[in-house]
């Protein structure tokens, strides 16, 4: 089975943020270069009616190919992935993307929770997530878990978010190893 | 929350199928894994040695634990353009024939079975049309066949409907009642509700349409594969497969034997 099979060589970089997260994404995204040794995967909280104007919008902001995300599709380095709406965005251990419908979690589903402690329980130690502006509880937890699996957490400082609600309750709850704002943030990324 | 690793999750899986038949080895651990914790959660489950003498001795709860773990998230005209989609262009073809044969697979608590009994009202073929609505988990079914759902859910429903080409007053179609919408009997007699997984259950008959929408996404690639031919075994030659938003055949070897409608999530068998 998949049970111990190796953490894979790739990191996963993982944005989660709800209200003003698009925003500081903006300023990120267009001035990312290639990405060769890992994947972006975002989890932003959106409309579930809205289809894929989401992908389209990240997609034009950033040079860096953007892949639909479909059931089991695979986790590659190099692209940008994003979290679909109405949908629970999972890691398999082998590496593909799993997706779900079950109940909202935090009002939310996409929630940011849920992706971000089923990649905390896949891929460990080469998880580094990114908590950005919103104003709902959503990431905290998931945060927590990804810090207890080895990973890196990096929180928005809430004084440079648009809606400090999300990156304040985080850092109440867990301990950062980055606390930064949007260019900061940038820095952290392209120094991966 | 008790969280379950990798090992544990295995032994239950083993155990439920020893034990019980049911097996979900070939479902999606990522998935799985959630909500085995879930029910660890709601069941208040000190550890997992509890949940697993429980699971072993009492069959009555395995049931439950199945209820629980399959996800049995859905509404009425769920993503509304694929049901314009159906009431545009896949009925009109399927309605030139004497009779209609159409499968829910994995229908849970039947929202999407009714939605389709309105589709086919609405295009005067249910007199001419048998819908069978399967799935793994009973309970969903007894739900299912009662046609009650609440009725706080109905003025998303009535919105889903119109967006899907719905003309008449959504109302028309349930009695509310103490906080529910009954659906009327009309609509449910042309259904026949029946326990089958796809997992371990073959085919049972020849549809013009199969639908099986956010099941797949459970399933492991495998499994997934076995279902897939499971569905093409059950098609009529120029039948219907309809899958989830996000969900494909295009990695199947079957994707040869099926054209794609447009870039709907609806195939045509074609051979």
């Amino acid at each position: 089975m998949e049970e111990n099979s190796v953490t894979p060589p790739y990191k996963l970089l993982l944005i989660g943020g709800s209200a003003g997260s698009l925003e500081a994404l903006i300023k990120i995204l267009p001035r990312l270069t290639a990405i060769p040794d890992f994947a972006i995967v975002i989890v932003l909280h959106r409309k579930s009616s809205e289809d894929s104007t989401l992908e389209e919008l990240i997609a034009i902001k950033t040079s860096i190919p953007v892949k639909e995300v479909e059931d089991k599709v695979a986790l590659l380095p190099g692209n940008i992935y994003v979290a679909p709406s109405d949908y629970h965005l999972l890691f398999e251990k082998n590496g593909w993307l799993s997706l779900d419908t079950s109940e909202k979690v935090n009002y939310s589903r996409p929630s940011i929770d849920v992706s971000f402690e089923s990649a905390a329980d896949a891929f460990g130690t080469g998880v580094a997530a990114i908590l950005l502006s919103g104003a709902n509880a959503d990431g905290t937890h998931g945060l927590v878990e990804i810090k207890q699996a080895g990973g890196t957490v990096i929180i928005q400082d809430p004084e440079s978010a648009e809606m400090p609600f999300m990156p304040r309750n985080a850092l109440q709850n867990v301990t950062p190893s980055h606390l930064l704002d949007v260019e900061g943030i940038l820095a952290y990324i392209q120094s991966l | 929350m008790v969280l379950i690793d990798d090992r544990e999750l295995e032994l239950l899986i083993n155990d439920i199928y020893e034990y019980h038949g049911f097996d979900f080895s070939g479902y999606s651990r990522a998935s799985l894994k959630r909500r085995v914790d879930r029910v660890l959660h709601l069941d208040g489950f000190q550890n997992f040695s509890e949940l697993l003498y429980k699971v072993r001795a009492e069959p009555q709860y395995v049931k439950h634990m199945i209820e629980e773990i399959t996800v049995n998230v859905t509404e009425m005209f769920r993503d509304p353009l694929f049901y314009k989609v159906l009431r545009n262009e896949i009925l009109p073809v399927i309605g030139t024939k004497p009779f209609i044969r159409i499968w829910h697979a994995g229908c849970s608590t039947g929202e999407e079975v009714y939605s389709m009994a309105i589709l086919l009202k609405e295009a005067n073929l249910l007199h001419k049309s048998l819908l069978y609505a399967t799935d793994i988990n009973s309970l969903v079914l007894d739900v299912a066949k009662k046609g009650i759902f609440p009725l706080h859910m109905m003025k998303q429903y009535s919105e889903n409907y119109m967006v899907s080409g719905g003309k008449k007053d959504f109302s028309h179609y349930y009695t509310a009642n103490y906080g529910f919408a009954k659906f009327g009997e009309d609509l449910s007699e042309k259904m026949v509700f029946s326990q089958h997984n796809l997992v371990s259950d073959g085919s049972f008959n020849e549809f013009d349409l199969i639908l099986c929408r956010n099941v797949l996404i459970y399933f492991d690639k495998d499994l997934q594969e076995k279902a897939l031919v499971l569905f093409d075994d059950s098609l009529a030659k120029l039948g219907y497969l309809a899958l989830g938003t996000k969900e494909t055949i295009k990695f199947s070897p079957l994707q040869m034997r099926f054209k794609q409608v447009e870039r709907e999530k609806l195939w045509k068998k074609i051979q």
